[in-house]
C-alpha cells in the first residue's frame, strides 16, 4: 500500500493537529500501524527493528508502509537473529535511540531471552541510573489462529517475573494505538504483548482522545456478583461469558488488566470488595503465572471481602497442542462460566 | 610467534602474526608488520614512556587487588597479569571520541581511558554492579563491564549502528569520525552473541573493531577446544577482514589497532584483531590453574613477558634507571592509594536495591523500599 493509503493518523503534523473528534473503526493491526507511524513522526530517535518489517510490513503487516515512509535507517529489516535484534537495540539505546523491536512470533523470543533478562532489564540498575533503556519489544502472542508449534504461545509470565521490565498487553484497537505510543515514550524497557487473535476484529479508535495511563487496569463492564479479570485476547472471552451469565441472572464485572507489570491493583481490589468473588483468566499455562500472582495478592489484600476462593482459568500445564485441539486447550466462555458457577455456589 | 602446542588450534602454514618487538626487545619490521610500520611513526618518546608506565601501574594494581582479595576485602579478583601490552597498546590507539566496550578483564584499558579503577574494586567487593558512569566524559567513553560472556559485543554493534545514524563515520574529519572498540576473549568466540555481532556488524558495515585477546584459556579449557582453526580466521566467513598480532608486543598492538580503527572510522566496515597473549594468573581468585595448566607452556609464556620485553627496548633506546625507578615508585604509590581507599569503603545504602531498577516511578519499588526501611527501623526501636 502507499504510505498514506488508509492512514488514519494525524500524520506528521504531530500532536498540535486540531483535536476534532476522530473516531474510526479499525482492526488492531491498523491501529498499531497508526501508533507506530505517529511515534516515528514525533521523535526522530524512534527506530523500528525486526525480521521482515520492511517491504513486507511484518508477517502480520503491522509495519506496512512504514519503511517506505521513514526510510531503511529507521525501519530496519534485521538479520534473522533475535538475540542480535535485542542486543543491538540495547547499543542503540545507549547511543540515545529509542528502538522498537518486533519479535515475529511469541515462541521465537527465547533466543533473545538472555539479552532481555540479563542485559536490557538490568542495565539501568547496573549503571546506577546514569542512562536509561527506552526499548520496546513487540511480541505477537497467543492462540486461536490455527498456527503451527511456537506460533501460539503466551510467554508473558517470564517477563513479568523479571525486575526492570514493564509488561503490557492491549485488548482493543484503541488501547493498542495509545499504549504503543506510551510504551515508546517510556524510558524503561517495555514488553508489549499483542494478542494475535484480536489483530483483525475492528473496534473504534479515538485519534483525538486521551491515553489512559499505560499501567492502569480498567473495569470494562460493571457488575455486582462476581469479578472476572484477564488481559489481551481473553478479555473478549470474558465479555462473552458476562453476557451469558447475565442471561442466567448473574451480574459479572469485567476488569481488563492492560498492564501485567506493574499490576494496577486499585480497580481490581475495589471491584472484588464490591462483588466478593474473583475469577482470573488467561491463555497461558496456570502454574506460576500472572493469574496466580494476582490471585495470591487479592487473597492477601481482600481476604475479608471474599465470599469464595479466587479461581484461575488457564491454559493447561502442557505444551500448546496441535491447532486442531487449541479450542480445547484455551479457556472459552463455557470454561469461564464453569468457574463463575463454582464461585457463585459459595 | 611460536604457538603453544598443547593449547592452540592446529596452526596453518600461513598464519601471519604482526610483531615489531622480538622477545629480546629488538625492533624488527618485516613481513606482515611492514603494512603497519607507519603507525609507529606517530609515537613520541613520551608516548612510549606512557605505554610502559601504564603497563607497570596496572600490573601493580593487579597485584594489590589480588592481595586485597586474599585479605578478605573482596569476594573475587579478576587478574589482568600478562595481558598488559595487548590492552595498553590497543587502548592508546583509540581516539577520545571512540567508544570502548570491555569484557571484564580490561583494567588497563579503563586506566588508559581515565576511569578511577577503584571502581573495579568496588564492583568485585560487592558495593556495586557497575561502578563508573560511561556517560561522564571524564571516563573516556569506557562502558561498563559485562559478565555474561560475549553479550556486550552486540551492544557494541548497536552502538556503532547509532554512530552511523548520527553521521560520525566516514566524514573525513579526524575530529568527528568515531569507532567502537570491543574487547572479548577466546572463550567468547564460541558464544552465539559474538557470531550474531559479526553478522549484524557486517550486514550494516558498522564502525566496529573487535579486539580478541586470545589468552589461551577460558577458565580451565584451552583454546583448541573452542576452535579447530586459528581464531583470527573466524571473522572472515562473515566478511570481516582480520589480522593476528603478537599481543605481548605493545607496539604491534598499538599499530594494528590504530590502523583498523582508522579503517572503521573511515567507513570501511567492521574489523577483527586477534591478539595472542597469555593469562599468567588465574581466571579469577576462585580458580586453581595448577589443576590444568602445563608448566612448560606456562614458563614459555612467562618468558615472553610484555613488560620485560618493552623495558629491554626502552633501555636499548637509552632510557635509564631513573625513569624505571620513578615508574616503580609511581606504581607503588598508586597501589597504596587503592588500598587506602578500599579499606574505607562503606556498604552501599539500602536504597541501592530499589532506586535504579526503573528510571521512572514504579509502585512495587516504592512499596518494597518503604517496607524494608520500616522493617530495619523496627530493630532499632527494639534496641532503643
Amino acid at each position: 500500500m502507499s504510505p498514506t493509503e488508509s492512514t488514519p493518523v494525524v500524520t506528521s503534523a504531530g500532536p498540535s493537529t486540531p483535536a476534532a473528534s476522530r473516531v474510526e473503526e479499525l482492526p488492531m493491526v491498523k491501529a498499531l500501524n497508526a501508533g507506530l507511524r505517529q511515534a516515528l513522526a514525533d521523535d526522530p530517535k524512534v527506530l523500528l527493528m525486526g525480521e521482515d518489517i520492511g517491504p513486507l510490513g511484518g508477517v502480520f503487516r503491522v509495519t506496512e508502509g512504514l519503511q517506505a515512509e521513514f526510510g531503511r535507517d529507521r525501519v530496519v529489516d534485521t538479520p534473522l537473529a533475535e538475540s542480535g535484534i535485542i542486543g543491538t537495540a540495547i547499543g542503540l539505546a545507549l547511543r540515545g535511540y529509542r528502538p522498537v523491536c518486533e519479535i515475529q512470533f511469541d515462541g521465537f523470543i527465547y533466543p533473545g531471552f538472555d539479552q532481555i533478562t540479563s542485559q536490557l532489564a538490568k542495565l539501568t540498575n547496573r549503571g546506577g541510573g546514569a542512562f536509561t533503556m527506552p526499548v520496546v519489544i513487540r511480541v505477537p502472542y497467543g492462540g486461536h489462529i490455527g498456527a503451527v508449534e511456537h506460533h501460539q504461545e503466551s510467554p508473558e509470565a517470564y517477563f513479568a517475573h523479571t525486575p526492570g521490565l514493564r509488561v503490557v498487553s492491549p485488548s482493543t484497537p484503541n488501547d493498542a494505538y495509545w499504549m504503543i505510543q506510551e510504551a515508546i515514550a517510556s524510558n524503561d524497557p517495555v514488553m508489549f504483548f499483542e494478542p494475535k487473535s484480536r489483530y483483525w476484529p475492528k473496534g473504534p479508535v479515538d485519534f483525538a482522545g486521551t491515553a489512559a495511563p499505560l499501567h492502569a487496569s480498567r473495569v470494562v463492564r460493571t457488575g455486582t456478583d462476581v469479578t472476572v479479570l484477564a488481559h489481551g485476547a481473553m478479555v473478549a472471552v470474558l465479555m462473552q461469558a458476562a453476557e451469558i451469565a447475565a442471561g442466567e441472572g448473574v451480574s459479572v464485572e469485567v476488569v481488563d488488566l492492560r498492564s501485567l507489570s506493574p499490576v494496577d491493583y486499585g480497580p481490581i481490589l475495589d471491584s472484588v470488595t464490591k462483588t466478593g468473588r474473583l475469577v482470573v483468566a488467561q491463555e497461558a499455562s496456570g502454574f506460576v503465572s500472572v493469574g496466580s500472582e494476582i490471585a495470591a495478592t487479592v487473597a492477601e489484600r481482600a481476604f475479608y471481602s471474599l465470599n469464595a476462593p479466587v479461581l484461575r482459568v488457564s491454559g493447561f500445564d502442557a505444551p500448546f497442542p496441535p491447532a486442531k485441539l487449541e479450542t480445547k486447550f484455551l479457556p472459552d466462555a463455557d470454561r469461564i462460566m464453569e468457574a463463575i458457577d463454582r464461585v457463585m455456589a459459595y | 610467534m611460536a604457538p603453544s602446542p598443547s593449547l592452540d588450534p592446529t596452526p596453518t602454514e600461513s598464519t601471519p602474526t604482526v610483531q615489531f618487538l622480538t622477545p629480546e626487545g629488538e625492533l624488527v619490521t618485516s613481513g606482515p608488520a611492514e603494512e603497519y610500520a607507519s603507525y609507529l611513526e606517530r609515537l613520541t618518546d613520551d608516548d612510549l614512556r606512557a605505554f610502559y608506565r601504564h603497563m607497570v601501574v596496572v600490573r601493580r594494581f593487579d597485584l594489590e587487588g589480588a592481595n586485597l582479595q586474599r585479605q578478605g576485602e573482596m569476594a573475587l579478583w579478576v587478574p589482568s597479569h600478562g595481558q598488559e601490552a595487548a590492552q595498553v597498546g590497543s587502548a592508546f590507539a583509540a581516539r577520545s571520541q571512540d567508544h570502548i566496550f570491555p569484557s571484564y578483564r580490561e583494567h588497563a584499558v579503563g586506566l588508559v581511558r581515565g576511569i578511577d579503577v577503584l571502581s573495579i574494586v568496588e564492583l568485585l567487593r560487592g558495593n556495586t554492579h557497575g561502578g563508573w558512569d560511561p556517560t561522564d566524559p571524564t571516563n573516556g567513553n569506557f562502558h561498563g563491564y559485562c559478565l555474561v560472556i560475549g553479550s556486550h559485543t552486540l551492544h557494541a554493534t548497536g552502538y556503532a549502528m547509532g554512530m552511523q545514524r548520527d553521521g560520525v563515520v566516514g566524514t573525513g574529519d579526524p575530529e568527528v569520525d568515531a569507532a567502537v572498540l570491543c574487547y572479548f576473549g577466546d572463550g567468547a568466540t564460541s558464544q552465539g552473541d559474538v557470531s550474531e555481532a559479526f553478522v549484524f556488524s557486517a550486514s550494516s558495515q558498522t564502525p566496529n573493531v573487535f579486539f580478541l585477546q586470545n589468552n589461551h584459556w577460558a577458565i580451565s579449557v584451552p583454546v583448541r577446544v573452542q576452535s579447530r582453526t586459528p581464531l583470527y580466521l573466524r571473522s572472515r566467513g562473515f566478511g570481516i577482514p582480520s589480522v593476528q598480532v603478537d599481543g605481548n608486543d605493545v607496539l604491534a598492538s598499538y599499530a594494528v589497532t590504530a590502523k583498523h580503527l582508522d579503517d572503521a572510522r573511515s567507513g570501511k566496515g567492521p574489523q577483527f584483531i586477534e591478539a595472542l597473549t597469555y593469562r599468567v594468573g588465574a581466571h579469577t581468585s576462585s580458580d586453581d590453574p595448577t589443576k590444568y595448566r602445563d608448566e612448560d607452556v606456562h614458563n614459555l609464556w612467562v618468558s615472553r613477558d610484555p613488560i620485560a620485553r618493552f623495558e629491554k627496548y626502552l633501555r636499548a633506546k637509552g632510557e635509564g634507571d631513573a625513569f624505571f625507578d620513578e615508574v616503580r615508585t609511581e606504581a607503588d604509590d598508586f597501589a597504596a592509594d587503592i588500598r587506602r581507599r578500599t579499606l574505607v569503603l562503606e556498604a552501599p545504602p539500602l536504597g541501592t536495591i530499589f532506586d535504579h531498577v526503573y528510571s521512572e516511578p514504579h509502585p512495587v519499588m516504592a512499596e518494597q523500599k518503604l517496607w524494608l526501611e520500616r522493617y530495619e527501623a523496627s530493630f532499632e526501636e527494639e534496641q532503643a
